[in-house]
């Protein structure tokens, strides 16, 4: 500090003194810290410094001041403003951050209230799964077809070799149309889409069938006059049993997981020959259940497998039926029920939930949970 | 068929080692399906004794009943028993039955045993007496139907004889030895499920010889025995129908009519599910279920003159052993002799010549039936028969001496008598055709490799005659196997004994698929863009009745009365294939509300059924060729349309009462948006008219109209409210709506290939105007005037006010508009926008003349 100077005119520059400016500086830090609300600190940031404030009015004194004290006074003057500036900026900024805390708390609602905004709605679980099942063989670069549910006799059944007696033609097991001489029934596989495709798309065919088909049944738990089906396909030069046995068992993996486990057995099928049955490892048991009878599985009925699908290698009576030369080209087959996959799959328990309409039943399945 | 094992084990040489479910499997993997195994006796636990009834007194008691009082001496199971006050060693027993005496021996369950259904025996206090035990009839042990009286073991003349054997052990009978093996209580019983092309499997020869082929063990042919040459010696058979190649008849006399049949015998019966009749009956059956040859034995007595096969003559009739009289049809194969039908070829004999009591002499009948001759009869009479289900699917022709054969011992060893030499053979086996085959065939088939001589030895182990001529064989299958016609009949048989598990697996490759059709992949954009917009898809039965349409009061010359009847409908309500998708949803909405589930938007996607206008039959061309094209558009015409239709029903609230406002209830405003939600996921376009339309509101309905990108415009279907009639008449909620829409020929009408327009950045120019109109104006078609007068620089319409009020008058309404004007390359002066809006009202004022409302 220098020392006191006869040129220097102590009154007149009262307002600048070391000491007026501290208590200048210590009055505006104060206002700010007791400022709570933006409002408050904005009423003591235009007191301190404002045009009109202390330390705005003391500035104005510096140009009175001779030129040598000019500088000592100014930089003073400017400490002090800036010290208090600083402090405003501060406390600014720790009421703005309390503000918005306070708001934040304010505005806080009860975010587990429902959102009454989408209604829940749902496309059915059968064609849902049935659209799954045929991405499958989409992806392998098979197409779908489709076909009448009402359908010729020749269709569904002479043109798969179904002899003219055979006991799935009677009025027992089919669902003809009046007057039965006009030869149109409800079909009862999918198979006539398949002779559909034989007759009218060109070689190599391979195509899945999905869809509804009919048969006198009854109407309980377990059956329904009126499921699902999809069916397979393929014909081309060089298609063999182990074709089937390769596309079925891509099936099953990739609808039922990769660890499922297939079984083939020898059957027979008017429209198949050889032909075989398909059976899965039973999803509960995985087969634990066999020759067990303190741990009996409901779901395979202690057999370890169940029937998924009937298959096997075209007849080539079906292809020359179709029109199809079988010497040059073989085929396979095979056809799966859509709601018994469902009950397996999905643990649906009633088959006639499938048809009645209940909303419930298909909000059941959702989304990619299918 | 039901095969006890034991009886299998008599033909098949598989090892005693290998346990049931291991012959199940084997059998499994072979083609047999074997739904379950019936562990036949295992059901009796605890002891089960041989015990000899040393004396009784009968007592009556004052209910009535009279019941025996017995000691009965089980040997060492004596002691430990409740002492009696008979002052000798043995069990006291009460038994109700009174068919036994003095000394004879019986099956005693002693206390601590449990009968089948858990019928625990205990030592109990019943009429006065402490009965320590039970005496048991053949149907309390689960092993007959007889329920007449108790068993009384009598040693029987031989043991279960296997065919070839004269004589062997029966079971001993040893007082207080365990009493199953007398009764031949165990034994594990296969149940299968034969295909069709196996009827050789409804025997247990057919399924020891799979067993055999399954374990590569030996089989021994119970009928071995080949049919001899034809001969005439024997009783006289004339055939006179080529439904029947062979008949063998053999002469058994001197028959003991009281002989009964052997306890193994019988217990074999019941396990293969057939019931115990005479000896005579119960032998016939035995070497059926063995053979698989239908065996049929006649009184000689009461046969008279020779024994002729031929169809039946109109008129005739025949009482058949279930006391049935048959009308009989001239396709009806028949047995007859002087007095006429004596009994339906393969299917069941009759009543006249029937083996009774007295019956000492026998003429038995093996013969071979047509297949479809006896599945038609057995049809046309409603008759199936163990016979007939054998015949249908084809027994074996050359296992008919054999069989009789086997019969003529079995009456002999069993009941005496002697077979006389004179035998009939009429007719004969017929010639099996011989096939050629390429012998890589099974191999290229399977996709295995499979060699020449593996399909020789395949072939041989199902009996298959193989001439090898290297690369190609000749294959004469046996007399067992009619269904092996075609080459790939023996691939498949070639297959299952190389092993289908054994197929490698491989993956084709198809050409480049095309993905999913158009039509495919926008049913399920429509599907998903309804279950998004809240609406929940149902499938319903697509049977329908003709009441329904009166209901929904759909008038005479609707296309939805173009129905299809079912010729053999499941309920005659539901008769007819519906033409509409509503009656089912509207039945599924009172299914919903009565469970308490009333807010509901249901919609289904599916075909309806119209009958040709001109109903014709469907052609059913020979299978030998592809059918020609005019038969294939013959069979379409038949058919029918089937489009596929999109119905809505909703009812309820849209939006339920929650805690952000009031309920919003569905309104018919709703089952239009089912459409427009449709059209936009088809991404189509439509527009509604006012319309009148069965079952809707007549003032609450719109026709929903497809506009193609050429401007066609195409009615496809209708939404609304419903008639408040139907809904009483239905007894449906309130306001019910519903819409129902052909999902096809919206398909149709949209377009393909959509187009991207520019975005213009340049800014809007909102303009709101208000026109009011007369009530009955649609606004649709104000919107449209406007639209078409504000032209290209409209960019967005929305109606934000309808208002209808004392302001602007009686009869007319106000419609708000709220305009966007937007040009693609530049920002709209005042002026263009003014011009293009008074173009608007202008356009609106001409088409519905509606004046502009001015505050």
């Amino acid at each position: 500090m220098s020392g006191p100077n006869s040129s220097y005119d102590p009154v007149q520059v009262a307002s600048l003194s070391e000491e007026n400016v501290e208590a200048m500086v210590a009055e505006a830090l104060r206002a700010f810290s007791e400022a709570t609300t933006v409002a408050e600190l904005k009423q003591a940031r235009i007191t301190h410094t404002g045009d009109r404030s202390p330390l705005a009015l003391a500035n104005r004194e510096i140009g009175a001041l001779p030129p040598e004290a000019k500088r000592e006074v100014g930089k003073r003057m400017g400490q002090a403003r800036g010290r208090v500036n600083q402090a405003l900026k501060e406390r600014e900024t720790e009421i703005s951050a309390a503000e918005l805390e306070r708001r934040l708390a304010e505005e806080k609602v009860d975010v587990t209230l429902p959102t009454e905004l989408v209604t829940q709605g749902a496309v059915h679980p059968v064609p849902a799964v049935m659209d799954l099942m045929s991405d499958i063989f989409v992806a392998m670069g098979w197409e779908i077809a489709e076909g009448p549910e009402l359908e010729a006799e020749w269709l569904n059944f002479d043109a798969l070799n179904f002899i003219p007696d055979h006991p799935a033609r009677t009025m027992q097991d089919t669902l003809f149309i009046d007057p039965p001489e006009h030869n149109l029934l409800l079909r009862t596989h999918t198979s006539p889409v398949q002779a559909r495709s034989l007759l009218t798309r060109e070689l190599p065919v391979y195509v899945v069938c999905p869809g509804r088909v009919y048969r006198a049944d009854e109407y309980d738990a377990t059956h329904l006059p009126v499921f699902n089906q999809i069916e397979g396909l393929a014909v081309d030069k060089g298609i063999t049993f182990g074709n089937l046995r390769g596309t079925l068992e891509h099936f099953a993996r990739e609808l039922f997981g990769q660890d499922m486990v297939l079984r083939w057995r020898p059957s027979y099928f008017p429209f198949t020959e050889p032909s075989a049955e398909v059976d899965l490892l039973c999803f509960n048991c995985h087969g634990t259940s066999v020759g067990d009878p303190d741990n009996p599985c409901r779901m395979c009925k202690s057999e370890g497998w169940i029937e998924w699908g009937g298959c096997g290698v075209v007849n080539p009576r079906v292809l020359e039926a179709c029109g199809v030369d079988s010497s040059v080209y073989s085929g396979f087959a095979f056809g799966m029920g859509v709601d018994r996959t469902l009950m397996f799959r999905n643990n649906l328990s009633d088959l006639r939930d499938t048809v009645q309409g209940d909303v419930r039943f298909s909000r059941s399945l959702v989304g990619g949970a299918r | 068929m039901r095969v006890p094992l034991s009886w299998l084990r008599t033909y098949a040489a598989v090892p005693e080692s290998v346990p049931t479910r291991e012959v199940s499997t084997a059998l499994v993997r072979v083609g047999l399906e074997v739904e379950t195994i019936d562990e036949t006796g295992a059901e009796v636990t605890g002891p089960l004794v041989i015990g000899r009834v040393e004396e009784f007194s009968e007592e009556t008691h004052s209910n009535g009943k009279t019941v025996r009082w017995c000691r009965v001496d089980v040997g060492p199971h004596n002691e430990g028993g409740t002492p009696t006050d008979f002052g000798a060693p043995g069990r006291g027993i009460i038994c109700g039955a009174k068919n036994f005496a003095q000394g004879d021996l019986v099956v005693v369950a002693l206390p601590g045993a449990v009968l089948p259904g858990d019928f625990a025996i205990a030592s109990r206090k019943t009429y006065g007496h402490v009965s320590d035990g039970m005496i048991c009839s053949a149907r309390e042990l689960g092993i007959g139907d007889d329920h007449a009286g108790i068993i009384v073991l009598k040693p029987d003349v031989v043991g279960p004889l296997a065919a070839g054997q004269t004589a062997t052990a029966p079971a001993e009978l040893v007082v207080g030895a365990d009493a199953g093996p007398a009764i031949y209580l165990r034994d594990d019983v296969l149940d299968i499920a034969v295909t069709p092309d196996r009827g050789y499997c409804w025997s247990v020869r057919g399924v020891a010889r799979e067993a055999a082929l399954a374990f590569e063990a030996g089989f021994t042919d119970p009928v071995a025995l080949p049919v001899p040459a034809t001969t005439a010696d024997g009783y006289p058979v004339v055939i006179n129908s080529d439904a029947c190649p062979v008949f063998v008849a053999l002469t058994v006399t001197g028959i003991d009519p009281t002989a009964a049949s052997p306890r193994w015998l019988q217990r074999r019966l019941h396990q293969a599910g057939m019931r115990s009749i005479s000896l005579a009956v119960d032998v016939t059956n035995y070497v059926m279920l063995e053979s698989g040859q239908p065996i049929h034995a006649y009184d000689k007595a009461k046969l008279s003159g020779p024994i002729v096969v031929r169809k039946a003559a109109a008129g005739e009739k025949l009482i058949t052993l279930d006391d049935v009289t048959r009308d009989l049809d001239p396709d009806d194969l028949l047995i007859t002799d002087d007095s006429g039908p004596i009994g339906l070829a393969g299917v069941m004999g009759g009543q006249n010549t029937e083996v009774d009591a007295n019956t000492n002499a026998v003429v038995i009948e093996a013969a071979s039936f047509d297949a479809l001759t006896i599945a038609r009869t057995s049809r046309r009479h409603k008759l199936s028969s163990e016979a007939s289900r054998r015949f249908e699917r084809g027994a074996d022709p050359g296992a008919t001496y054999a069989a009789a054969r086997r019969v003529a011992e079995l009456l002999i060893a069993l009941g005496g008598g002697t077979l006389e030499t004179a035998e009939t053979v009429a007719g004969g086996v017929p010639e099996v055709p011989t096939q050629t085959i390429d012998d890589q065939l099974p191999g290229r088939i399977m996709g295995a490799g499979i060699d020449h001589a593996t399909v020789i030895s395949a072939l041989q182990a199902v009996g298959v005659a193989v001439d090898d001529h290297g690369d190609t064989l000749v294959v004469t299958p046996p007399s067992w196997r009619p269904d092996l016609t075609d080459p790939y009949d023996y691939v498949e048989e070639v297959g299952r004994v190389f092993g289908y598990e054994k197929v490698p697996a491989v993956i084709p490759t198809p050409p480049a698929g095309r993905g999913l059709t158009r039509r495919q992949r926008l049913r399920r954009l429509v599907g998903q863009a309804l279950a998004d917009a809240g609406y929940v898809e149902a499938q319903t039965l697509p049977f329908m009745g003709k009441a329904i349409l009166d209901q929904l009061r759909i008038p005479a010359d609707d296309d939805r009365r173009r129905l299809m009847r079912m010729a053999n409908p499941l309920s005659e309500e539901q008769a007819e294939l519906r033409t509409t998708l509503l009656p089912e949803l509207l039945a599924s909405v009172n299914r919903n509300t009565s469970r308490s589930l009333d807010d509901l938007a249901i919609f289904e996607i599916g075909p309806v059924f119209l009958a040709p206008r001109e109903r014709t039959a469907a052609p059913r061309p020979a299978v030998d060729h592809r059918p020609t094209a005019d038969e294939l558009a013959a069979m379409d015409a038949a058919i029918g349309d089937q489009p596929r239709h999109l119905g809505a029903v909703l009812t309820g609230a849209v939006r339920p009462a929650g805690w952000t406002g009031p309920a919003q209830q569905v309104t018919w405003r709703h089952a239009i948006a089912v459409a427009e939600v449709a059209a936009r996921a088809v991404g189509g376009t439509i527009t509604v008219e006012q319309a009148e339309q069965a079952p809707w509101h007549p003032g609450r309905c719109a026709a929903i109209i497809a506009v193609s990108p050429d401007g066609t415009r195409t009615p496809i279907g209708f939404a609304g409210e419903l008639h408040p009639s139907v809904i009483d008449d239905l007894g449906l909620p309130a306001r019910t709506a519903a819409a129902e829409i052909d999902l096809d020929a919206l398909v149709a009408a949209a377009p393909e290939i959509g187009t991207i327009r520019p975005l213009s950045s340049h800014p809007v120019v909102k303009e709101d105007i208000a026109l009011i109109v007369d009530t009955d104006v649609p606004a649709a078609a104000v919107e449209a005037a406007v639209r078409s007068g504000a032209g290209e620089l409209l960019e967005d319409i929305r109606l934000f006010d309808v208002y209808t009020g004392t302001q602007i008058g009686e009869g007319k309404k106000s419609l708000a508009y709220a305009l966007r004007f937007r040009a693609e390359d530049r920002t709209l002066t005042d002026a263009e926008v003014a011009q293009a809006r008074e173009a608007a009202v202008f356009a609106a004022a001409e088409a519905t003349g509606a004046t502009q409302r001015m505050e």
